[in-house]
C-alpha cells in the first residue's frame, strides 16, 4: 500500500512542485486566506441579495414557475448550460481527464452538441407552442393524465434522490479539499439555495445561474492559462504527457477508438455513438425538465430555439477549462501522481483522480484567485442544486399536486405551494444526503437512474413529436414498458453478474457501458412498445394534436428574418464548428 | 428580461466583478515583491486577472446601469 503514496511524493516531487504542495497533500489541500473567504462571503451575499431583490417581480405562478417566459435568449441559454455545470460535473470531468486523456471530451462534444441543436431545432417548438410548464405538462397533452403522473412521479424521485447526492459528493469535497465539516457544507449551502430560489422562484435560480456561469468561467479559466504557458502550450504539453506515459495515448478523440484495447477508457466508438450520443445524450438534453425548464422560460419561439444553440456553442468550450486542466495535470504531475478512488481513500495523505482541479488550483493560485477558484466550485453546486430545486418544484406542484390533489385553487395558492415545495424539496435532498451518508453503496446505484426514467422518457417524447399516430395507450405503456425493463435488467444483474453478457453484450463490460446499453434496451423496448399498442388503438384526430406533433403543428416561418437572425445559421456554424474539432482532435 | 424597473442581471455580474477585481488586484500588488509559492508566480497572475475583472465589471455596470433600458 505504502509504495503508491511512495510514488504519489516521488511524482510530485519529480514533477517540480513547490514544497507547500507536499505539506498540503499530508491533510486539507487548500487553506484560505483571509481574502478568500473575503470573496466567498461576497458570492454568498450576492446569490442571496438578488434573492431577496426578485421577490417583488414574482407574484404570478407565471413568473414562479416559469420566471415570467421571459427569458431573452442568451439568458435562457447560459441558465440552460449552468444548470448542468455543476461543481461535481467540473471535479469529475477534470478527474475523468486525468484518468482518461482527452476521450472524456466525449461528453461534451458528441454527448452534447448533436442533442442541444436537434432540442433547439427540432423539438423547442413544439415545447414552446404547447405552452407546456413542464416535460411531464407535454406528456399530459399529447398521451394524457396517466403518462403526466408516471413521468412526474418518477421524475420527482430521481430529482430528490441525485441533489441529496450531489449534496453528499460535494461536501465531502469540501472536506477533503478545504476541510470543511461535512454537516456545515450541507446545511449552508442548501438553506442559501433555499432561500433564494424560495423567494424568486425559477427567475431567481436563472439569474443566479447566470452570474454563477460567469464565475464559474472566470475562476477556472486561469488554470488552463497558466498550466499552457507553464507546459509551452498545447504541442509541449501534448509532449511532456508523451514522456510521462510513454506508450499510451490520452490525447486523440477518436482513431484510438477502432478497437476495446487501443485507448485508456475501454470503450469502442459504437459505444460512444450509439450509446452516449444518441441515447444518454439526447434523452438528457432533450427531456430532462432540470435543463429544458430553462429554455421554455424564453420570450419567444425565436429566443426558445436559439437558447439551446447559444448553450452549445459555451458547451464546446466547456473542455478548456475542465478537460484541459486534467491533461495537463497528466503533463505536470505525472504518473502515479493521483490514484484511483478506491486506492487514494485508503491512503493517507494521498488523492484521487477527482482531487486534479483543486491539486492544480493549488499549483497556480495564490491568495485572491485560490477564492475564486473556489468561489468557482461552490457556484457549481448551487447552480447545479437550483436548477434540481426549482424543476422539482414545478413539477411537484404542477404535475402533482394541481393534478392529483387540488385542481382549482387560485394561482396565489399554487406559487404558495412553490415556495413551500422549494423548501421541502430542499430537506428531502438534504435527508437523501444523510441518506447517502449512512449506505455509501445507493452512490453505486445513481448511474443507473438514468436508464430507468430518462431513456425511455425520451422515446415516449420523441415519438409523441414526430409521430402523429402514435396513442395516448401507446405512449404510457410504451413509458411503463421501458421503464419496467430497465428497472428489471438493473436488477437481473445485481441478483446474476452473468447476465452481463446479455444486457451489456459483454462479460467485460464495466459500469459505465452497462448504464450505456440498459439505456439504449429500454429506450428501444419503449419505442418498439409504444408503436406496437399504437398501431392497435385509436389515434387522436388532427385537431388534438395540433401545436403538439410533426404534421399537425403551424411553425412560424422565419422567412422574414435576416439570414444572421435565423437559428439554423447559428446551428450551422456550430455544426461546422463541431466537426472541425473532431478533426483537428481526431 | 425587459420587466419595468428590474435591474439587469448583467448590472449585478459587473458590480460583483468589480468588488473581487479590486480584491485580487490589492492582493496581487501587495504581494508583488514576495509572491505566494505557486508555479509561474512570476507572471503575477492575480495583478492582471485582478484588472481584467475590474475591467470586465466596469464595462458591464456602465453598460446595464438601471435607467438605461438595457435590460
Amino acid at each position: 500500500m505504502y509504495c503508491f503514496y511512495d510514488n504519489l511524493v516521488h511524482a510530485i516531487t519529480v514533477a517540480g512542485a513547490p514544497a507547500f504542495l507536499l505539506q498540503r497533500a499530508s491533510s486539507r489541500l487548500i487553506t484560505l486566506s483571509g481574502v478568500d473567504l473575503a470573496i466567498i462571503i461576497c458570492y454568498f451575499a450576492a446569490v442571496l441579495g438578488i434573492g431577496f431583490y426578485l421577490k417583488r417581480f414574482t407574484k404570478t405562478g407565471e413568473d414562479f414557475f416559469l420566471a415570467g417566459r421571459e427569458m431573452t435568449a442568451w439568458i435562457a441559454g447560459l441558465s440552460f448550460l449552468a444548470a448542468n455545470l455543476g461543481s461535481l460535473e467540473l471535479m469529475g470531468w477534470a478527474g475523468a481527464a486525468y484518468q482518461y486523456g482527452i476521450l472524456a471530451t466525449h461528453w461534451y462534444w458528441v454527448g452534447a452538441i448533436p442533442a442541444m441543436l436537434f432540442l433547439g431545432l427540432v423539438m423547442m417548438p413544439f415545447y414552446y407552442i404547447s405552452k407546456t410548464h413542464s416535460v411531464p405538462g407535454y406528456l399530459k397533452l399529447r398521451y394524457g393524465e396517466p403518462a403526466r403522473v408516471f413521468s412526474a412521479v418518477s421524475f420527482g424521485f430521481m430529482t430528490v434522490l441525485m441533489s441529496g447526492i450531489n449534496m453528499f459528493a460535494m461536501a465531502k469535497i469540501m472536506n477533503v479539499v478545504l476541510g470543511w465539516d461535512m454537516h456545515l457544507s450541507i446545511w449552508v449551502s442548501s438553506i442559501t439555495v433555499a432561500v433564494y430560489v424560495g423567494l424568486g422562484g425559477l427567475l431567481s435560480a436563472i439569474f443566479n445561474e447566470v452570474l454563477q456561469f460567469v464565475l464559474i468561467w472566470l475562476g477556472a479559466l486561469l488554470i488552463s492559462i497558466i498550466g499552457l504557458i507553464e507546459t509551452g502550450g498545447w504541442n509541449g504539453m501534448v509532449a511532456r504527457i508523451h514522456q510521462n506515459f510513454p506508450g499510451a495515448d490520452y490525447t486523440h478523440l477518436w482513431s484510438t477508438l477502432g478497437s476495446f484495447s487501443d485507448n485508456p477508457m475501454g470503450i469502442h466508438w459504437v459505444g460512444i455513438v450509439l450509446g452516449l450520443g444518441w441515447v444518454i445524450s439526447f434523452g438528457y438534453w432533450t427531456t430532462d425538465f432540470l435543463v429544458v425548464q430553462r429554455v421554455i422560460s424564453a420570450k419567444d419561439l425565436r429566443s426558445a430555439k436559439m437558447a439551446p444553440i447559444i448553450g452549445s456553442a459555451f458547451k464546446m468550450c466547456v473542455p478548456f477549462i475542465v478537460i484541459l486542466p486534467g491533461l495537463l495535470g497528466l503533463a505536470v504531475l505525472g504518473p502515479h501522481a493521483l490514484l484511483p478512488e478506491n486506492i487514494a481513500k485508503d491512503i493517507p495523505g494521498a488523492h484521487s483522480y477527482n482531487d486534479v482541479l483543486p491539486m492544480m488550483l493549488i499549483r497556480y493560485c495564490g491568495p485572491g484567485l485560490l477564492g475564486l477558484g473556489v468561489t468557482a466550485l461552490i457556484a457549481g453546486f448551487m447552480s447545479g442544486m437550483a436548477g434540481n430545486v426549482s424543476a422539482f418544484t414545478t413539477v411537484w406542484t404542477y404535475d402533482i399536486y394541481r393534478a392529483l390533489i387540488r385542481k382549482n385553487a387560485s394561482d396565489a395558492h399554487y406559487v404558495s405551494v412553490g415556495r413551500w415545495c422549494t423548501i421541502l424539496g430542499v430537506l428531502v435532498s438534504i435527508g437523501a444526503a444523510y441518506l447517502v451518508m449512512e449506505f455509501k453503496s445507493i452512490m453505486d446505484y445513481v448511474q443507473a437512474l438514468f436508464s430507468f426514467f430518462i431513456a425511455p422518457l425520451f422515446g415516449a417524447v420523441i415519438l409523441g413529436m414526430l409521430w402523429k399516430r402514435a396513442t395516448a395507450h401507446g405512449g404510457f405503456w410504451g413509458l411503463l414498458a421501458g421503464t419496467v425493463s430497465s428497472i428489471s435488467m438493473w436488477a437481473w444483474v445485481k441478483l446474476d453478474p452473468t447476465a452481463l453478457r446479455y444486457v451489456a453484450l459483454s462479460p467485460k463490460a464495466k459500469d459505465m457501458a452497462e448504464n450505456m446499453y440498459r439505456a439504449l434496451w429500454s429506450w428501444t423496448i419503449c419505442v418498439v412498445v409504444t408503436v406496437v399498442v399504437s398501431l392497435l388503438t385509436k389515434p387522436k384526430t388532427k385537431a388534438d394534436l395540433q401545436g403538439l406533433v410533426y404534421g399537425c403543428t403551424d411553425l412560424p416561418s422565419e422567412g422574414d428574418l435576416k439570414l444572421y437572425q435565423r437559428p439554423i445559421f447559428w446551428a450551422a456554424i456550430v455544426a461546422v464548428v463541431f466537426v472541425a474539432l473532431q478533426v483537428i482532435f481526431w | 428580461m425587459h420587466r419595468e424597473g428590474m435591474v439587469s442581471i448583467w448590472f449585478f455580474i459587473g458590480a460583483l466583478l468589480s468588488i473581487y477585481g479590486v480584491l485580487i488586484l490589492g492582493t496581487g500588488i501587495y504581494e508583488w515583491n514576495s509572491p505566494p509559492p505557486t508555479v509561474r508566480a512570476d507572471l503575477h497572475a492575480a495583478v492582471w486577472w485582478g484588472a481584467l475583472l475590474i475591467a470586465l465589471g466596469a464595462i458591464y455596470l456602465y453598460r446595464f446601469a438601471p435607467g438605461k433600458g438595457n435590460k
